[in-house]
């Protein structure tokens, strides 16, 4: 199988602290990995080097048979390629939903308008919010702003997508019209790479278990090796809080 | 206050009659002294009469401040201008002083006012010398431009107006090319309307524009050139290229650090004699440029506040999707970005408008300045107070033209609901 995603000796230090140390991963299209780990151990920094909204110091991450390195160009192009999903949701709040969809196909893929409408519609309706395409972000409940965070990245139609914490600052009962709506995404058969402690999503869709701590990948396996027979005692003790 | 019962529901019927009695009182009192001279309490010793409306007033703003008395007007009237004995006093007192200014202003603006004649010798009344407005109206509009040419200036404004008005009521789709046309082509078509030199339209030098008219010119330009300026050093100041950075930030605090007046000297005093011999750059021009860049540094500073207050986030969905800096900039941040600082943007231009009297220091005379020359006149000398007071209401319809202005743009442009 190729390779979309390929990380060797990924290094990085934000000043005199390393948040990565020697990350390698290989990612092969329409994998789906979930990342899970404590706070602080690097899960977040990992997904964020892979559109370079972070910065590497050592190592190399290619995504789709591009170096990310100083170029600016190639990096746009990548971005445009791989959706990204924040924690935050992160829309503009300046613009109704549906224009949040339409803003960069139009402008970075130059779109005709009437087709980018075409496909935020199509895409909102695949999230199941299209009859809120002209509200404005703040008029709409968490749940249904994330979905509409998902139906703008889907709407560049990136070959990969990545999850931020996209249910962690979700009220209870929201997170799961959101993980309903990735399980979706999942079956049609996007990249995806989530960073998440729901896992129960995990065990549904992953085809592969990261566990990350102190900057380290401890393990990585098959969903299911993960999680009836974790190697390492960091594994066992993390799962055992957390499930 | 012993020997009556404290104002409460019981006793409402007695007590708020009572109480509204004496307030009437001792208004009608102070009215009739200002209005018509006449003094209600004279049977009393003078002190007394003096003091008497403020007494009476007293006692009756405290019988009729019931708490909660079930009538809801005086309920309000009692919360927001009688809560407690010190809060009467107060509104007493600013119920006198409106009272006691109001024939004096009168007399001085209208009744004993002057509006006919022709020269100082036909303003016979104590009040106000209107005449010296009306016979130098022309040059407080115009300056010192021809008379047979003033109708270039009025069709300049005629046409910046009506395209405006009209703007207001087209079709939104049609509205951004009105914009494009008064940004772009309407301000040097109006300017060579004015300056006139080809077309068969005779030239008038700057020299001679002035009045209202160059007010408004000076304004117009200056805040359309400073907030395009003031936009790229925001976003300079804030670039990750060294280079940029700081010429950006040297360049907004070397004119935030000089006073207007002293860059307006250097522009027409200085400037020249940098240049090289024969070249020459008219003094309006050199003037316009001094106050836009000055202008510009502040609104940069303002425009970097609003950039300063956008989460990180906006940045980062912004570049998640493809976007460029330009992109971004353009389309997710700037517009965010300009909405919340509307006020203090407001506020520049506001200022810059304000600050163009200025000007009078390198011999342009714009309203405040032509008046300033009319009052020097040796037959129009002491009439200082009529023209500043025009002035000062001129200004201050255009200021609060524009302060409604911004108003009902960040009304428009909220998306929170």
């Amino acid at each position: 199988m190729g390779k979309i995603i390929e990380l060797k000796k990924v290094n990085k230090w934000f000043d005199k602290f390393q948040v990565l140390k020697d990350i390698d991963l290989d990612v092969a299209p329409q994998e789906k990995i979930v990342i899970c780990g404590p706070s602080g151990s690097g899960k977040s920094t990992l997904i964020r080097c892979i559109n370079r909204l972070e910065e590497h110091q050592e190592g190399n991450i290619i995504v789709d048979g591009t170096e990310l390195a100083e170029n600016t160009k190639n990096i746009e192009k990548i971005r445009a390629e791989v959706g990204m999903v924040f924690q935050q949701f992160n829309l503009f709040p300046h613009l109704s939903i549906l224009d949040n969809c339409t803003l960069a196909p139009i402008w970075v893929k130059k779109l005709p308008k009437k087709e980018a409408e075409e496909l935020a519609m199509k895409n909102l309706t695949r999230v199941q919010i299209d009859d809120q395409a002209l509200k404005f972000p703040g008029q709409l409940s968490g749940g249904q702003q994330q979905r509409a965070a998902i139906a703008r990245a889907l709407c560049m139609e990136p070959k990969i997508m990545l999850f931020d914490e996209p249910t962690s600052a979700l009220d209870p009962e929201m997170i799961k019209e959101v993980l309903d709506v990735m399980v979706d995404l999942a079956k049609g058969g996007m990249t995806m790479i989530v960073v998440t402690h729901e896992m129960g999503f995990a065990k549904e869709v992953a085809d592969c278990m990261i566990f990350m701590d102190e900057g380290k990948i401890v393990e990585k396996a098959k969903t299911k090796e993960f999680f009836e027979n974790p190697k390492s005692d960091r594994t066992k003790l993390f799962l055992s809080q957390i499930l | 206050m012993n020997l009556i019962a404290k104002p409460s529901k019981e006793n409402i019927k007695t007590y708020v009659p009572i109480g509204f009695s004496l307030v009437s009182l001792s208004i009608l009192d102070v009215f009739a002294n200002a209005f018509f001279n006449l003094n209600l309490m004279a049977f009393l010793p003078s002190q007394l009469s003096y003091l008497l409306p403020l007494i009476l007033g007293f006692i009756g703003f405290y019988l009729i401040r019931i708490e909660f008395s079930g009538v809801r007007s005086l309920d309000i009237l009692n919360k927001n201008i009688n809560s407690n004995n010190f809060n009467a006093v107060l509104t007493l007192f600013t119920i006198f002083i409106i009272i006691k200014s109001i024939p004096p202003m009168l007399d001085w603006f209208i009744l004993e006012a002057n509006f006919v004649g022709n020269s100082k010798d036909d303003c016979t009344g104590d009040g106000a010398c209107w005449v010296f407005i009306k016979v130098w109206f022309n040059r407080f509009m115009y300056g010192l431009y021809p008379n047979a040419e003033q109708w270039r200036i009025n069709t300049a404004f005629l046409i910046l107006f009506t395209v405006v008005g009209v703007s207001f009521f087209v079709a939104e789709r049609l509205k951004k090319y009105f914009i494009l046309f008064l940004v772009f082509v309407f301000p040097f078509l109006g300017i060579k309307l004015i300056s006139g030199g080809s077309f068969g339209l005779e030239y008038v030098e700057s020299a001679a524009w002035g009045g209202l008219s160059l007010t408004f010119i000076i304004s117009a330009f200056a805040i359309l050139f400073c907030f395009p300026i003031g936009v790229i050093l925001a976003l300079g100041r804030r670039s990750s290229l060294p280079a940029i950075k700081y010429i950006s930030i040297g360049f907004i605090e070397l004119w935030r650090g000089v006073p207007l007046i002293t860059v307006l000297f250097m522009s027409a005093v200085m400037f020249p004699m940098f240049l090289p011999d024969g070249t020459f750059i008219d003094k309006l021009i050199r003037v316009l440029i001094a106050i836009t860049l000055f202008e510009a540094a502040y609104m940069a500073e303002v425009v970097r506040g609003g950039l300063q207050a956008l989460p990180k986030g906006q940045y980062e969905a912004a570049k998640s999707l493809g976007m460029g800096y330009w992109r971004m900039n353009a389309l997710i941040i700037l517009p965010q970005a300009l909405k919340l600082v509307i006020p203090g943007i407001a506020n520049t231009l506001l200022a810059l408008v304000k600050d163009t009297p200025l000007i009078f220091v390198v011999g342009l005379m714009e309203l405040a300045g032509m008046i300033g020359l009319a009052k020097t006149n040796p037959k129009w000398l002491g009439m200082a107070m009529e023209g500043y007071v025009f002035a000062g209401l001129v200004f201050w319809i255009i200021c609060y033209a524009m302060s409604r202005y911004s108003q009902n743009l960040e009304k428009k442009l909220s998306t929170e609901r």
